[in-house]
């Protein structure tokens, strides 16, 4: 599998402070990876940078085989697509939220009135299409979130925590729907997360960042299985007992 | 007070002068409060506090500060505005861009920081995400807009010192009103002030019913 993201030698300061350092990272194509790790570990750090949204201090980055700080920023960002932990709806309504990554890029409103069609069904969500966005409980609204980001068919999707606020019974059902979305297109996604178990149902491999260091990678079986040091191990016992 | 052509004359320049300087006090400030919220420098702190004294600028000290530029022997003289309403728009401008660049600031900081990136991360230009972040904030930047004309449309210190007052030229309904007070003729300056509060009062009604639309309810 050819990888979509390369990382080389990246390092990551804030305030002169080591904020995240990794030797090599590859995200394949099609791939579902997962990053786990304690808070402040430095995981949303890695979605930011990679969606050029802070700077590194060093380090390289090929995105599809070209060098990523080559590429103008705006293009760049117009070909992925980022969900936040909180879903940070606009006071418009749902039909609007959906639609505003492609009116950004300047599409047609028969296009977006088709994609936005398209994505809401899939979703659930074309029922609040006209709903005020202020209306929305915490679940719906994170729908929202994910049909304005999925609406844009990124070649790169990028999920902080997306459902971390959720109750349990959403969660999983939205971890479902996702998994099955990301299956289903093949679309690379990187998706933070706090839970061993979520990170396992989505991903193909998950990677462990600790301290600001990337510790591991690989399938979730060999996570569990070979903790790479005492660290990671010390940390997948504790979110062991935490579930 | 019978409303004769004079008042009208006094009211329509009272609304001239005073839309325009909020006019350009908008287009001035609020780029200048968006720059100021949304930049990354050292210096914000520091000019954020001088556009914080700058909202409570005395008119007077205004008006004296542009009238001795505008005077004839004043680094500006040679433009000729001393005692015309060109002047009291200079001055009326001073007034009001603090005040908008000031709440415009203050408007976009009270957003969530994150919704900036997620802007961004959606694939928004910076004109895009500006734009967006505007229609966030619309309902305490119209309250910047109402608070920018209400203290210029109040304001007379500075346009009695940069306009003089002047009958059929610079007189607006705050110099009137005091023109007539110290003439004894309270009816007529209690006539002025009501028509002063009555314009007021619709121009913030309907600036109010447009920011109250967007209300969440």
């Amino acid at each position: 599998m050819t990888a979509l993201i390369e990382i080389d030698d990246l390092l990551i300061q804030r305030s002169g402070r080591t904020t995240l350092q990794i030797d090599a990272l590859d995200i394949r194509k099609g791939e579902t990876l997962a990053v786990v790790g304690p808070n402040g570990a430095g995981k949303s750090t890695l979605l930011l940078a990679l969606a050029r949204l802070i700077k590194p201090a060093r380090g390289q980055i090929l995105f599809n085989g070209y060098p990523f700080f080559k590429l103008n920023d705006l293009e760049y960002r117009r070909r992925i697509s980022f969900v936040f932990q909180d879903p940070l709806l606009l006071d418009m309504s749902v039909r609007e939220n959906v639609a505003l990554g492609l009116k950004f890029r300047g599409l047609r409103g028969e296009e977006i009135r088709r994609r936005v069609d398209q994505w809401m069904k899939q979703l659930g969500i074309e029922s609040l299409a006209k709903r005020r966005a202020g209306q929305i409980s915490g679940g719906e609204a994170q729908r929202i979130s994910l049909a304005r980001a999925f609406v844009l068919e990124p070649e790169l999707l990028l999920l902080d925590e997306p459902f971390s606020a959720l109750d349990p019974p959403t969660r999983s059902n939205l971890l479902d729907e996702l998994s099955a979305l990301l299956r289903r297109d093949r679309r690379t996604a990187i998706f933070v997360t706090h839970n061993l178990n979520e990170a396992a149902r989505l991903s193909q491999r998950i990677a462990i960042i600790i301290k600001g260091r990337l510790m591991q990678v690989g399938p979730a079986r060999q996570i569990k299985g070979k903790p790479v040091n005492a660290e990671v191990a010390a940390f997948l016992k504790e979110l062991t007992q935490a579930l | 007070m019978n409303i004769d052509s004079e008042t009208w004359q006094i009211t329509l320049l009272s609304l001239q002068v005073s839309a325009s300087a909020t006019a350009i006090s908008l287009l001035l400030g609020l780029p200048a409060g968006t720059w100021l919220a949304l930049g990354n420098f050292r210096a914000r702190s520091f000019i954020l506090s001088i556009i914080n004294t700058g909202m409570a600028l005395p008119p007077v000290v205004v008006g004296l500060v542009v009238a001795m530029m505008l005077w004839r022997s004043g680094p500006l003289g040679d433009f000729n505005l001393i005692y015309t309403p060109a002047a009291i728009v200079i001055a009326q401008t001073i007034i009001a861009a603090p005040v908008v660049t000031g709440l415009t600031a203050a408007a976009l900081q009270a957003l969530d920081p994150r919704l900036r990136q997620q802007l961004l991360g959606l694939g928004a230009s910076h004109l895009q995400m500006i734009w967006m972040l505007w229609r966030e904030a619309r309902l305490p930047l119209l309250a910047a807009l109402m608070a920018g004309f209400g203290s210029v449309i109040s304001e007379i210190g500075a346009s009695m010192m940069v306009g003089g007052n002047i009958q059929g030229q610079t007189r607006v309904l705050t110099t009137a009103i005091v023109l007539e007070t110290s003439k004894g003729d309270f009816n007529v300056a209690l006539g002025l002030s009501a028509l002063l509060l009555a314009i007021t009062y619709l121009i913030n009604l309907a600036l109010t019913w447009i920011q109250q639309r967007g209300v969440k309810r």
